[in-house]
């Protein structure tokens, strides 16, 4: 079997918040085009694990590598510029302007990197990252909410607003922070479409969820979460039958 | 690329026939005298290129009339040194307040919200106590930095001997008192709407506003959020420089009170009263303060006793110790109710007011052709 290739390296990462253990020593390895479900009780750390990747809290120790690049100690917008995008558990928007802008916002730095002075220009002769915007809302069921203020979007609405200014930037590694919550069955299952759409693109993506009906039809590989601790990890079917995981997670609330 | 789209032309031609109209428009209001249409046009720069750091990327300034000030005085020593001409003088003060405000904004932006508007405060404060003492030799200290016969002014000399009398601002030879200067500086501040639309409208607009409404969302879009911060920063520096050198250009005078935190607490006054991140707004906001400065501090004892003359005796008198109060050197009281008024009832200024007139107009010829519509209006977005 040839060695798959690994994106993201989480290597021996601990992180701790005064005497509270929150990370401790995570290894877990992403491979390309995958999705990586991450799942574990409130607390768990789980929310932190993205927080180092992204750059948002420096790890206590260890580091995070991206196909072949240290990702600690590089800032937030550097992290980003590499190809990662991050979907946040409290969504993360603009919510002063219009749907339209939010995922127009993106796409500008994508296109034009951390910084550009670009003031002579119209932002109404960005025709290209206009119609990109768009049909990236077509893509997310929101393209009739274009013109609204982002801020008086519902809950679920602005989440998939905010994975479309993420996917507007085709990362190569996607993290998901919960994407589901706070949204309708019937939303769920269109994003969960949409999710498994991007995975016959090839994009890598980590996922943070609650919701079992999503890990179990999206994940490829799972990693179980408890205190700070990766507990177990396999494929779905493998950690489903971990009698750890039952009592740790599964058999528990939900 | 210069290319407009149809409302901000329609926008712009407004606007500009609507200042260099001002001398018809403003007769009735009995504001239609040179010396008060220079303010409005000087200050309007001010408020316009104030917005773009409050307004557009959030980050409110208490100390902008430190570069208002450095551009008096660097316009003033380009007329000693260079030429009596207004534009080497203007160039000078721009460039030079926009070097002052890159060092400041270096520094303060390291921080956000209150914290900055504090160091920036700190920093005005620091740089009035400068000029007004420690640095005379080139402020000349509390009398004011002002032109003299003696001065050299070597380009001027270069082409002939000086005018005789006392020396005044020129544009290419030609006096820029009266309406000349009026005009004169309603042509900057046309260009300054000019740019400052410009800016709003295009992407680098848009990361400002995306700045202000959630910076931690364009650092993980990645946007690194510190030259676009700066860049605003210099920009508005730049212009309250341009109206500082307008100032001295209509008045040849550059003194430290300029640079007093009154005057930048003014500017955020007049933004704010306008409409913060409109662009009409704040020049609106300008007019209306340097307007009701000019008729309230005018007004004294004499004036308010003739006007309560029809009460009793007695309350006519009462009347007029109160109202005394709010005018002559009391007008910044009637500022300040003002203040607290539209900021209490119109959070986004007058020109939240005329929108929401604007939208009640709508409503009421839109009602009658859709009775049926019971649906909540969608926000729509600007
Ligand atoms: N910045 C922080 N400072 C201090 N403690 C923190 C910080 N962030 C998280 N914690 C603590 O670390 C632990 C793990 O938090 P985290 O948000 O990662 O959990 P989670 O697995 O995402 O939980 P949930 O499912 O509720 O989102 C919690 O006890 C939390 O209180
Ligand atoms: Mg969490």
């Amino acid at each position: 079997m040839p060695t798959p290739n690994v994106v993201l390296h989480v290597a021996d990462v601990h992180k701790r918040f005064g005497g509270l253990h929150a990370l401790a020593d995570i290894d877990l390895q992403v491979e390309e085009g995958q999705t990586h479900a991450i799942i574990g009780p409130n607390g768990a750390g789980k929310s932190t694990l993205l927080n180092v990747i992204i750059g948002k809290l420096a790890p206590s120790s260890g580091q995070v590598i991206f196909d072949g690049a240290i990702l600690t100690g590089r800032k937030p917008y550097q992290i980003n510029q590499l190809g990662i995008a991050r979907v946040f558990q409290t969504p993360e928007i603009f919510a002063d302007l219009s749907v339209l802008h939010n995922v127009m916002i993106p796409a500008l730095a994508k296109r034009d990197g951390a910084f550009k002075l670009n003031m002579l220009r119209s932002l109404d002769s960005e025709v290209g990252i206009r119609q990109e915007a768009e049909h990236m809302l077509e893509d997310v069921g929101m393209h009739s909410s274009r013109d609204m203020h982002a801020g008086s979007l519902s809950r679920g609405d602005k989440r998939r607003m905010e994975l479309a200014m993420c996917l507007i930037q085709h990362p190569r590694l996607l993290l998901l922070d919960e994407p589901t919550a706070g949204m309708s069955r019937h939303d769920t299952n269109t994003t969960i479409e949409l999710l498994k759409k991007i995975k016959s693109r090839g994009m890598t993506k980590v996922i943070i969820e609650h919701d079992m009906h999503v890990v179990f039809s999206l994940a490829d590989k799972i990693s179980v979460l408890a205190q700070g601790r990766i507990i177990a990890d396999g494929t779905p079917d493998q950690v489903r039958g971990n009698p750890k995981v039952q009592e740790a997670y599964l058999g528990g609330t939900h | 690329m210069l290319a407009m789209s149809r409302n901000d032309l329609l926008l712009f031609l407004g606007f500009t026939i609507a200042v260099l109209a001002m001398p018809i428009w403003l007769q009735p209001f009995g504001a239609a005298y040179p010396d008060l249409l220079q303010r409005f046009m000087i200050f309007g720069i001010f408020a316009v290129g104030f917005n773009i750091l409050f307004g557009l990327t959030g980050y409110l300034s208490f100390g902008h009339a430190a570069f208002f000030g450095v551009g008096s005085y660097a316009a003033v020593w380009s007329f000693k040194l260079l030429s009596l001409d207004a534009i080497p003088a203007m160039i000078f003060a721009v460039v030079v307040s926009g070097l002052f405000a890159l060092a400041i904004g270096f520094v303060s932006l390291r921080r956000s919200g209150i914290y900055f508007s504090i160091l920036t405060l700190a920093f005005a404060q620091m740089s009035y106590n400068l000029a007004y003492s420690v640095l005379t030799p080139i402020t000349n200290g509390e009398t004011g930095l002002q032109l003299t016969l003696g001065d050299p002014r070597h380009f001027d000399r270069l082409f002939g001997e000086a005018m005789p009398g006392q020396p005044v601002p020129t544009l290419l030879g030609q006096s820029l008192g009266g309406f000349t200067g009026f005009y004169f500086c309603a042509g900057f501040l046309i260009l300054a709407f000019f740019i400052a639309q410009r800016i709003t409208g295009s992407p680098f607009g848009m990361m400002l506003k995306g700045i202000k409404s959630n910076q931690t969302r364009m650092n993980y879009t990645g946007f690194n959020t510190k030259p676009y911060t700066l860049a605003a920063f210099v920009i508005s520096g730049m212009y309250a420089g341009l109206a500082g050198a307008l100032l001295a250009v209509t008045d040849p005078l550059a003194g430290a009170e300029r640079m007093q935190w009154t005057a930048s607490g003014e500017v955020v006054l007049m933004t704010i009263l306008g409409g913060a991140g409109t662009l009409v707004g704040p020049v609106i906001g300008a007019w209306l303060i340097k307007y009701f400065e000019n008729i309230f501090s005018a007004i004294n004892e004499t004036i308010l006793a003739r006007f309560w003359d029809f009460l009793p005796d007695g309350a006519d008198h009462f009347a007029v110790v109160v109202s005394s109060k709010f005018v002559g050197e009391g007008w910044f009281l009637t500022l300040g109710l003002v203040f607290v008024l539209i900021v209490v009832f119109l959070p986004g200024g007058i020109m939240e007011g005329v929108r929401r007139i604007a939208h009640l107009f709508d409503r009421k010829r839109s009602s009658p052709t859709n009775p049926g519509k019971t649906a909540p209006h969608p926000q729509p977005a600007e």
